[in-house]
């Protein structure tokens, strides 16, 4: 299951295994997710990007593109993350815990 | 003058559409240039609106529809003048920039805003004159003023109100949050969402669409459906100018022009 979901599909598509039961994804989907679909956007290899690392300096990224990646991620979560919760957030795991609140 | 090329816009007709394209750099942010350009659009636009059915107003720029007020230029020309001075002029620039912004909104033509990347306050007061909104599926929303000690002054609040729930209008302004294309036409705002880089060619879709029916008729259907609050807007104005005459909005202002974080577009 863990590996159905890293897939890049719609986590709606995914979660329902059994009538009444939801898979919550754990942070851990969620970070890789992220890494997946920043690496793969902004086409950075996916082993130079690690959790704890400066996404703006990681993928060479200015407040637009950033802007863009949020976007990109809110499509791909089917969330709203209010911008105001990014404030200060510049690591991909404290992005996933934030993603993972709204999932 | 049916074809115009300028330093932030241009515009010309194409299949019975007025496109009018907005490329200053970096995001298109309107200062005293581009309101003089817009001007000149919206005095030629009678001229025009004989030939055409439909406008489009859209950008060239890779960075969006429009970053808003050219707040380099708002701080640049009032830092250090005189307070009473100062809101003189920004009066001055609101009169005239809702002069266009009220002609757009009352043009006799259907009018469509194709946005795509940053759509913020004066940009996407742009698009709210217009009477459909087709969107990128990266476009973002957003009001941020409030972080500036400022309300939106270029007809935000009021068309706003007009076209959406209170409640929504409300988040947008007081967080200063910028809204997806999802959520935005989940509330009414955006009627389309375009694929990627696909928005001006649906927009060019609608507008041939829009051109089957009988001008007069799609006229008088407008102005029924989308009356202009002009009290609201002199009033917008005169709110803008009380907060503007405040010491914090320099500071904010200097704060904003001055700030070399990676993260100056989020509130």
């Amino acid at each position: 299951m863990v590996e159905f979901l890293r897939r890049d599909v719609p986590r709606d598509m995914v979660v329902e295994w059994m009538p009444g039961a939801k898979i919550m994804p754990t942070t851990d989907n969620t970070l890789d997710e992220i890494l997946s679909l920043a690496a793969a956007h902004f086409k950075v290899p996916r082993e130079k990007l690690t959790p704890d690392g400066d996404f703006f300096k990681a993928l060479g990224i200015d407040s637009l593109q950033a802007l863009d990646l949020l976007t990109r991620l809110e499509h791909h979560f089917r969330i709203e993350l209010p911008d105001y919760e990014l404030q200060g957030v510049s690591d991909f795991r404290t992005l996933a815990q934030r993603i993972q609140a709204r999932l | 003058m049916n074809e115009f090329k300028g330093q932030a816009i241009s515009w010309q007709i194409v299949n019975g559409a007025i496109e009018l394209a907005l490329h200053r750099e970096p995001c298109n942010e309107i200062g005293s240039g581009t309101l003089e350009e817009l001007e000149t659009f919206a005095a030629t636009l009678p001229e025009l609106a004989r030939e055409a059915h439909a406008l489009i107003i859209h950008s060239t720029l890779k960075a969006g529809f429009s970053a808003g007020a050219d707040l380099r230029e708002l701080y640049e020309g009032s830092r250090g003048m005189d307070k009473q001075e100062a809101v003189r002029g920004v009066r001055e620039f609101l009169r005239r920039i809702h002069g266009v912004m009220n002609t757009l909104d009352a043009a006799p033509l259907t009018t469509i805003a194709a946005v795509h990347g940053v759509t913020f306050g004066g940009g996407f007061e742009l698009a709210l004159v217009c009477d459909i909104i087709i969107a990128d599926r990266m476009a973002r929303f957003c009001f941020p003023e409030l972080r500036l000690g400022l309300i939106p002054g270029f007809g935000g609040i009021p068309r706003l109100k007009r076209d959406l729930g209170n409640a929504v209008v409300r988040d947008l302004l007081m967080t200063g949050r910028s809204f997806n294309v999802m959520k935005a036409q989940q509330v009414g705002l955006v009627s389309q969402i375009a694929a990627e880089g696909e928005a001006l060619r649906l927009a060019r879709a609608t507008a041939v669409q829009v051109g089957k029916f009988d001008r007069r008729t799609a006229s008088a259907a407008k102005e029924f459906m989308k009356p202009i609050p002009y009290e609201e807007l002199k009033r917008e104005i005169e709110i803008f100018c009380e907060l503007f005459a405040q010491p914090a909005v320099e500071e904010g202002l200097r704060k904003f022009v001055e700030n070399e974080g990676v993260q100056p577009y989020l509130p």
